[in-house]
């Protein structure tokens, strides 16, 4: 069942001879760009999986308990952020604010998830620098990880409109191309956490 | 506002958002049952992979509203997809990952 969710008017939108919104059009197209980024850095980690001559090998370090959890904790994440757009679309201010940071803070903890594995990868003696596996690696989660960061500040910036009143349902479609970004940065994992912890 | 202004902005209700976590949470369950479970290791590749696009696959559709949005977002989105697909696949070939 659907409902028509965003139907406010909106104050600056831009459209084009196709009847779309320019900035969601683009968002789109930057979205397929970034496809091309990802599987560019999966399949360098794929190529070169297995072509260490050095260890730690991925089965000896991965701590799959833990990065289960941080693999649900974006999921989540991206529930959070559906119900956020769906507050700001029907003006209700205090949910928006509700789910807005707690989209932010998933996304935080994701983070501090990341940082837990990086320091423990270093202590055990894997650095971008020690292998095929460790650059591959650190390159691929690092440029994921440093996504999520960059969502994590939108997302703050969204919240902060909000409290100064300035993300009415007018401002739907900011808060949807913000809500696109973050979803992608989560199927990005989705494929991340299969790839390369799950089939080691 | 026109029709395909309304179609492009059709969104699923709350509770579609609810079941498509329940599912998420599910698959990853499973996933991470499958990876310990040594009856599953022959076939563990192909589960698992079948198990992520599913997973990438309602994100998307229901998440990112490509199910009910513009065709154009659609094509925008996919065409680098496949792209980005069929380079990692031939690489794997030319590496001599697959087919070998």
């Amino acid at each position: 069942m659907t409902h028509a969710a965003a139907h406010a008017p909106q104050q600056h939108a831009h459209y084009t001879s196709t009847g779309l919104d320019s900035r969601k059009l683009g968002f789109w197209a930057y979205i397929g760009s970034e496809c091309l980024l990802f599987g560019a850095l999966i399949s360098t980690y794929l190529v070169y999986k297995g072509r260490s001559v050095t260890g730690p090998t991925p089965h000896e370090i991965f701590n799959i308990p833990v990065t289960s959890i941080s693999t649900f904790d974006l999921l989540m994440s991206s529930l959070a952020m559906v119900l956020a757009l769906s507050a700001v679309t029907r003006g209700d201010k205090i949910w928006a604010r509700v789910w807005l940071g707690t989209t932010a803070l998933l996304g935080a903890v994701f983070l501090g998830f990341q940082y837990y594995e990086f320091s423990s990868f270093v202590r055990e003696g894997l650095t971008i620098k020690t292998s095929l596996f460790g650059s591959t690696f650190f390159t691929l989660t690092g440029t994921h990880g440093a996504h999520v960061a960059v969502g994590v500040l939108w997302l703050t910036t969204l919240l902060v409109r909000s409290f100064q009143g300035k993300l009415g349902p007018e401002k739907a479609l900011n808060v949807e191309i913000a809500g696109l970004y973050w979803h992608f940065v989560d199927v990005v994992w989705i494929v991340i956490f299969t790839v390369v912890y799950l089939l080691q | 506002m026109s029709e395909q202004h309304l179609a492009e902005h059709a969104h699923p209700a709350t509770s579609t958002y609810l079941a498509v976590a329940a599912v998420l949470t599910v698959i990853t369950l499973v996933e991470v049952g499958v990876f310990y479970a040594p009856v599953f290791h022959p076939v563990l590749a192909p589960t698992l992979l079948i198990l992520s696009a599913t997973k990438f696959a309602l994100v998307v559709m229901f998440y990112m509203h490509l199910k009910s949005d513009h065709v154009l977002f659609r094509t925008v989105f996919t065409l680098p997809l496949m792209l980005a697909l069929a380079v990692a696949v031939s690489l794997m070939f030319l590496f001599r990952l697959l087919g070998s």
